[in-house]
């Protein structure tokens, strides 16, 4: 596998990051938070970890590195996010739902984790390790 | 208009992140626990001061949000495997509740 030059691993993840942090702006404005469970910054880590874990399963990705930068480091970085899981607990701490807060944060980690490796059983290490090195040359 | 915000935040959030991961992920991933850490510190801040609206969707939404990530926290844990990999999952979601926190209360 051949890595991509930074510059060019620079904008793929800059036009993917746009790209997926824009489908986690929809879909949290579709689904707005107000003051119960954040539902939907939840299924995008959730959903976004399976997905990157499912990447190395893709041709394109192994043979192009620049796509792999794309999509992983780019549309599922920025769909995902764990600066707003962080926050949403606080402020359900701050309201005082610590059950809520701890459902949330444990919750998300557990089923995140779950999904992955999950996923991952069904891809060869070998593979998971190589996608997940460095895609950047020197 | 607040979705071009968060597209022009998330356009150099992103790219911030995989910087950091190039120069500082060894084979524990130091640079993206720094960019998860320091985005949940400053969505912290944010919110903790009260910033909503374009700033929000700028700084917040957009950028903080693609300088943090999940996915690959959730992937480089189970690659890690042992105790090490949910150690380093479970510490970097422990260490940003922390950051997010402090960030928050300063408000």
């Amino acid at each position: 596998m051949t890595a991509a030059r930074l510059p060019v691993a620079l904008v793929a993840a800059s036009a993917g990051g746009l790209l997926g942090a824009l489908g986690r702006y929809g879909l949290t404005e579709m689904m707005p938070v107000g003051t119960g469970f954040p539902w939907a910054v939840f299924w995008i880590n959730v959903v976004g970890s399976a997905v990157l874990a499912a990447l190395p399963a893709l041709a394109a990705v192994r043979r192009t590195p620049w796509v792999g930068v794309f999509l992983g480091t780019g549309v599922l970085g920025g769909f995902t996010t764990m600066s707003a899981a962080s926050e949403q607990t606080v402020a359900l701490l701050d309201r005082g739902e610590e059950l809520t807060a701890l459902g949330y944060a444990g919750g998300t980690l557990l089923a995140a984790l779950a999904a992955v490796w999950l996923v991952a059983l069904a891809i060869p290490r070998d593979l998971r390790l190589a996608a997940e090195a460095d895609e950047v040359d020197e | 208009m607040s979705v071009l915000l968060v597209a022009v935040g998330a356009a150099v959030g992103a790219p911030t992140r995989l910087l950091a991961g190039h120069l500082l992920d060894r084979a524990t991933h130091w640079g993206t626990l720094l960019v998860n850490l320091l985005g949940s510190a400053l969505l912290g801040w944010l919110v903790g001061h009260g910033v909503d609206g374009r700033p929000l969707a700028l700084l917040g939404t957009g950028f903080c949000g693609a300088l943090t990530t999940y996915s690959a926290v959730a992937v480089q844990s189970v690659n890690a495997g042992g105790l090490r990999g949910p150690g380093y999952a479970a510490g970097t979601v422990l260490g940003c509740l922390a950051m997010a926190a402090a960030g928050y209360d300063l408000g």
